[in-house]
């Protein structure tokens, strides 16, 4: 291994001016502004019959790449776990950091319930407008999260937190599951595709959302809980 | 629309180099925040709303509270302070700043 | 003076943030910088992504009853997926990072992989810079000369 700093960073420079060079390259083989789309053209045209959403990315998201959304909440599951693991249990008589001033507190409580109804919303609608599970859950996550920025000391009930997780995730699959049970392959959006563009529609869709943006939010919320929790510097 | 597209990409790159060169870490941070949500303007000017609502949720907001908790627990949360006034740091003199003016 | 076409500076742009934050994970020295490094590479990542499923004269992928023709979705959908996952992985570093911050004290990485090497050796009972394949001694080699008069006195 190189000793000397200096001579270390001029060869990270050299290396980064070949990564830049490999990558202006491969992206010189790219035309701007038609992309080939092989699959995406046929996607384009089948979506809005086959699956009733007027959000292709929702349909593309939970209709034909729905296993990528079960690989990707098994990721965000296991990392949240893990760094729960990671971080450890706080000492009983730690200090504490004290209570925020009356407008933290106020607007703290103030915001709670109008984050709320926008993460729902967004969740919710994920299927008709832009949106999703995914912004609404991280929503949802600082709308919990938020008051216990406010109140340093209140007691967060993790075990709620993973059972709401446990529930959701598990909604999750039992829906890709009863379609298996059907007959279709899994994760199959189901139920009927009603009206497209209003909000009772493509199928189970909505409910995959759903599940995936409680989830999304209960996992995010206890992370920050559990960083929160780490025992501050004596400063 | 080049004109807008040049400067926000030419803020984005600034930012990110500043991001390795600021001594502050809050600075840094806060210039990690702005290469994001010059990202999420970026998703917006290229047709991808839910890829830039993402970006913009995640990316500028929970990332950047998990990151500031973080520095905050970490210890590095501070600025250049001296006593009870903000020292500014200048070169090496420490110049003081004139806290009799009302 | 005419402006570069916005298909040019989109590419440099989304390059530029992965060579700097590439650059920047190797240069730094304090662990935190290097996790700011890696939000950098990320984004710049996702935004190559999106920027290759781009067309002209095209609006996003939602269906609002106008027959124009729409982005690609497939990279956004994937790109919807890389960002989450993204935020998963800055949050187990954070944690990391607090772990190795409460255990040695400093974020510094000349000092940091320093002392790391040495609990590591010491936790295999070498001492630092060996390992536990070195031979224990060195062979002596034999002298040229016992061999020559030992052939002489056989033969």
């Amino acid at each position: 291994m190189v000793e000397r700093r200096s001579v270390r960073d001029l060869a990270a420079l050299l290396f980064a001016g070949g990564l830049a060079f490999l990558l202006l390259v491969i992206g010189a083989q790219f035309v701007f502004g038609s992309a080939p789309m092989l699959i995406g053209q046929e996607i384009l045209k089948a979506a809005p019959t086959e699956t009733g959403a007027a959000n292709i990315v929702t349909a593309v998201v939970l209709g034909y790449r729905g296993i990528d959304t079960l690989g990707e909440i098994a990721i965000l599951f296991t990392a949240a776990t893990a760094a729960g693991l990671v971080l450890g249990k706080r000492r009983e008589n730690a200090r504490r950091d004290p209570d925020g001033g009356f407008i933290l507190v106020a607007s703290a409580d103030l915001l709670f319930p109008l984050l709320l109804v926008v993460g729902f919303y967004i969740i919710l609608h994920g299927h008709v407008t832009p949106g999703g599970g995914f912004q609404g859950g991280v929503i949802l996550a600082a709308a919990f999260f938020i008051p216990l920025l406010a109140r340093p000391g209140t007691p967060v009930n993790h075990g709620g937190i993973s059972l709401l997780e446990g529930l959701a995730g598990a909604a999750f699959i039992i829906i890709g599951l009863v379609s298996l049970y059907q007959g279709h392959e899994f994760l199959r959006p189901m139920l009927e595709k009603g009206q497209l563009g209003s909000l009772i529609s493509a199928g189970t869709l909505p409910l995959l959302y759903l599940a995936v943006g409680l989830k999304v939010g209960a996992e995010l919320a206890g992370l920050l809980a559990h960083i929160a929790d780490v025992e501050a510097e004596e400063s | 629309m080049e004109l807008l597209t040049l400067l926000i990409v030419f803020v984005m790159l600034v930012a990110a180099i500043s991001v390795l060169l600021l001594r502050n870490m809050i600075a840094a941070l806060a210039a990690a925040s702005v290469v994001s949500l010059a990202v999420s303007i970026i998703f917006v000017v290229l047709r991808a709303p839910d890829v830039a609502m993402t970006e913009a949720a995640v990316g500028a907001g929970l990332s950047s509270l998990i990151l500031a908790l973080g520095l905050r627990r970490l210890g590095l949360w501070r600025l250049e302070r001296g006593g009870d006034n903000l020292l500014l740091k200048h070169r090496g003199q420490d110049v003081q700043e004139d806290t009799d003016h009302g | 003076m005419s402006l570069p076409e916005p298909g040019m500076t989109l590419y440099a742009g989304a390059i530029g943030l992965i060579v700097i934050g590439i650059a920047g994970i190797v240069i730094s020295k304090n662990l935190f910088r290097i996790l700011l490094a890696l939000v950098i590479a990320e984004a710049g990542a996702n935004m190559m992504l999106v920027l290759a499923g781009f067309r002209f004269e095209a609006i996003a992928p939602i269906i609002t009853g106008q027959g124009m023709p729409m982005v690609d979705p497939v990279p956004q959908a994937m790109v919807l997926t890389a960002i989450v996952i993204g935020v998963g992985i800055q949050a187990l570093a954070l944690s990391l990072i607090m772990r190795v911050y409460k255990a040695y004290g400093t974020l510094d990485m000349r000092v940091l992989s320093r002392r790391l090497e040495q609990d590591i050796s010491n936790d295999a009972g070498v001492s630092p810079g060996s390992s536990e394949e070195e031979p224990a001694g060195v062979r002596p080699l034999p002298s040229p000369m016992g061999v020559i008069s030992k052939q002489g006195a056989d033969a």
